[in-house]
């Protein structure tokens, strides 16, 4: 067994920062990044008050204990960008089972249901030390996600066929029974969602004459046996069952990975794939007249109050931005707008991406139906209203004018956009 | 026999079943229609030149006829009512009336409001008798011979067209047409029929416990940080502290400008 063996005279020269070995001996013993702490020969980290800190306005130096200023220093522009930590990265050769994951990919990217979907795979391959299991995720068609192996995947199959793009459950289906012929997987795991997942889970599950556990929302580990919580009876009831082969599990259903990174090995299918018989057409998606869309579901709505004077005007600068129609109450009262376009929470709780608010001052009401908006715009004359301060941007003027403006540019980038495609 | 013939020519119009199943109203508890079912029974109505059937496959009991009468309200002269137990797997029993009344086209609500819920009908139906299956239908657009044109619903009010192969059973989504009012006069005018089947018990749906739902627990925000200074500030923060950027004595072309940067960012223009 080896003493650690102590050099007393490099510790003196360390010790003293006047010694012209000092730097050099710094730098042999703190083997660490900074100069301004090292790994002490008893095995404590030992730290240089003297190199560490700035010097105040008033000339007296400071050390920031708090990361106040060093956080400030990152977020300016003179230093490098932080880099995102570097998370361990997780390989896993010889995977005791598969769990197959078909995520949604909803415009070619994961959607957070997915990684939901996914990091509920990952509880499932990880329960078990002695037995590691491996997500294998199922892409269809061409993707532009870069982030698999943040989001937990160990294997990837890309199925980059041109035919399985877009809606084609029966092609799919066709190729999701070849993987079970070839990899058999321990577990299915689907989004329980309208992009797609709920539709081909259930096509796989009654294909594999398996009673899936639908709407599942919780997993629950009973005496070494998975079991689950699953919505049943359209969310009025709660169902608790032992895990079977095919979940399909809604949004939140598990937190999504974060801790690791994975491998995200390419697989393919070996065998041939019997052709599917299709009977199912796409004819594409069709263009729907924003007015139409329920105001529930709308992604983006231009909401009026009673601020505005010419409707007429908001009318059509709701058609130029294609945006749903919204409304105050007020405006609903005074018989400007149609009861059914009130916001609110005595109208309609909206979920827009983008919420327009112009001329309507906020009461508590109509705040508490706009919870659920990602970005709320306000366009107002008032500035201390409710509505500002809820607002990621308050625009203060007049609410037409600013329309109007907005309308004028909306207008000028599509004819440059026109010619441009026509150059 | 006959009907099968009528539709095989398609001259006098589509045969269209409708699998209904009963409801209950979200606040007094009724019975009453299935939101769903009720739907697809008006898109079924909507269909030119058609002949529409009715089943319902469960238990005989009083709240169960009181339920379908709803259904007889909209305008339907008679709703078959396949015998079943209360803890039936009525799959199969359906499949048998289907293969026997052979429909163009079956509809039903995309999930059940009693019982399992779990969707999965249409699909063991479609599966074992060989049809196409059409999930989220929203209206028929046209039927042509044996090809009908739909729209199918997509999240957040969009829709995609699709033309399927008939004969074709169709979930309806709840964002299709609403449902027309059920009026009380042809509702106790109406008929159900009652057909004796024998009914093969679900074991599976036995071992299940089954409760009210409970509120989802709201997902907590876990700030992973090394630094015990932002997992405080995380936690101490208020959850809305008017972060918002207020543009105040800007022209309007400069207000728009920036409301037309959030736009573009946020991805909601059509250019």
């Amino acid at each position: 067994m080896s003493l650690p063996r102590k050099n007393p005279r490099l510790e003196w020269i360390a010790r003293n920062r006047l010694h012209p070995d000092h730097a050099q001996v710094m730098a042999e013993q703190g083997a660490s990044a900074s100069p301004s702490q090292w790994m002490g020969p008893a095995g404590l980290v030992r730290r240089d008050p003297h190199r560490i800190g700035s010097i105040g306005p008033n000339g007296i130096k400071r050390i920031d204990r708090s990361g106040l200023l060093s956080s400030q220093a990152a977020a300016s522009p003179g230093r490098q960008a932080k880099s995102e930590p570097q998370k361990p990265l997780v390989t896993i050769d010889e995977p005791a089972f598969i769990i197959a994951v078909v995520p949604d990919m909803a415009g070619g990217e994961l959607t957070s249901h997915d990684r939901d979907v996914l990091g509920m795979a990952r509880q499932l391959a990880d329960a078990d030390p002695a037995r590691q299991g491996a997500v294998l995720a199922v892409v269809f068609g061409s993707h532009r996600e870069t982030r698999f192996e943040h989001a937990g995947v160990d294997r990837l199959l890309h199925l980059g066929d041109e035919r399985l793009e877009g809606y084609s459950p029966e092609r799919r289906l066709g190729q999701l029974e070849a993987l079970e012929r070839e990899y058999s997987p321990e577990r299915w795991v689907f989004p329980d969602s309208q992009l797609g997942g709920a539709e081909l889970g259930r096509r796989l599950s009654v294909r594999l004459r398996e009673r899936p556990a639908t709407q599942v929302w919780q997993l629950l580990s009973r005496d070494n046996e998975w079991a689950c919580e699953c919505r049943g009876a359209r969310e009025r009831s709660d169902i608790v069952r032992t895990l079977p082969r095919c979940i399909l599990a809604l949004e939140e259903c598990a937190e999504p990975v974060s801790e690791t990174r994975h491998e995200v090995r390419a697989v393919e299918l070996e065998g041939s794939v019997p052709e599917a018989m299709i009977r199912i057409d796409n004819l594409g998606q069709v263009a729907v007249d924003p007015a139409s869309v329920a105001l529930g579901e709308a992604e983006f709505i231009l909401s009026g109050g009673n601020g505005i004077k010419n409707w007429d005007r908001f009318h059509h600068a709701a058609v130029q931005l294609r945006a749903a129609e919204g409304a105050s109450r007020v405006a609903v009262d005074n018989g400007f707008m149609p009861r059914e376009r009130q916001v609110g929470a005595t109208g309609t709780w909206v979920s827009a991406r983008v919420y327009i608010a112009v001329g309507i001052s906020g009461a508590i009401q109509h705040l508490q139906g706009i919870e659920r908006c990602n970005k709320v715009v306000a366009i107002n004359r008032d500035m201390g209203c409710d509505m500002v301060k809820r607002a990621d941007l308050a625009v203060i003027g007049d609410a037409e004018e600013i329309l109007e403006a907005l309308v004028a540019l909306i207008d000028q980038k599509r004819t440059e956009e026109a010619r441009h495609e026509a150059a | 026999m006959k009907r099968h013939e009528s539709m095989a020519s398609g001259s006098s119009g589509l045969s269209v079943a409708v699998l209904v199943s009963t409801g209950r109203h979200s606040l007094t508890g009724r019975p009453g229609r299935a939101d769903q079912d009720a739907r697809a029974v008006e898109l079924a109505l909507n269909v030119e030149n058609s002949h529409i059937r009715l089943f319902h496959a469960g238990e005989p009991g009083e709240e169960c006829r009181e339920a379908l009468r709803g259904y007889l309200g909209m305008g339907i002269d008679s709703i078959s009512l396949i015998e079943q137990s209360a803890d039936a797997d009525v799959s199969a029993a359906l499949e048998e009336i289907l293969r026997e009344s052979k429909p163009g086209l079956v509809l039903t609500g995309t999930q059940a409001e009693q019982g399992e819920g779990s969707g999965l009908l249409p699909y063991m139906l479609a599966e074992s008798l060989g049809w196409s299956l059409i999930a989220g239908l929203v209206s028929i657009e046209s039927i042509e011979g044996n090809q009908a044109t739909i729209l199918q619903a997509l999240p957040r009010g969009q829709r995609r067209r699709l033309k399927v192969r008939l004969p074709a059973i169709a979930t309806v989504d709840e964002s299709a047409a609403r449902a027309r009012q059920s009026a009380f006069g042809p509702a106790q005018r109406g008929r159900i029929d009652t057909i004796s089947h024998d009914s093969s018990t679900d074991e599976a749906l036995a071992g299940l416990s089954i409760k009210a739902a409970r509120v989802r627990p709201k997902r907590l925000k876990i700030v992973k940080s090394k630094s015990a200074r932002d997992r405080f500030k995380a936690a101490a923060a208020k959850s809305e502290g008017g972060a918002g950027q207020v543009l105040s004595e800007v022209s309007a072309q400069e207000g728009a400008e920036a409301i037309f940067k959030l736009l573009q960012d946020e991805n909601v223009l059509s250019i």
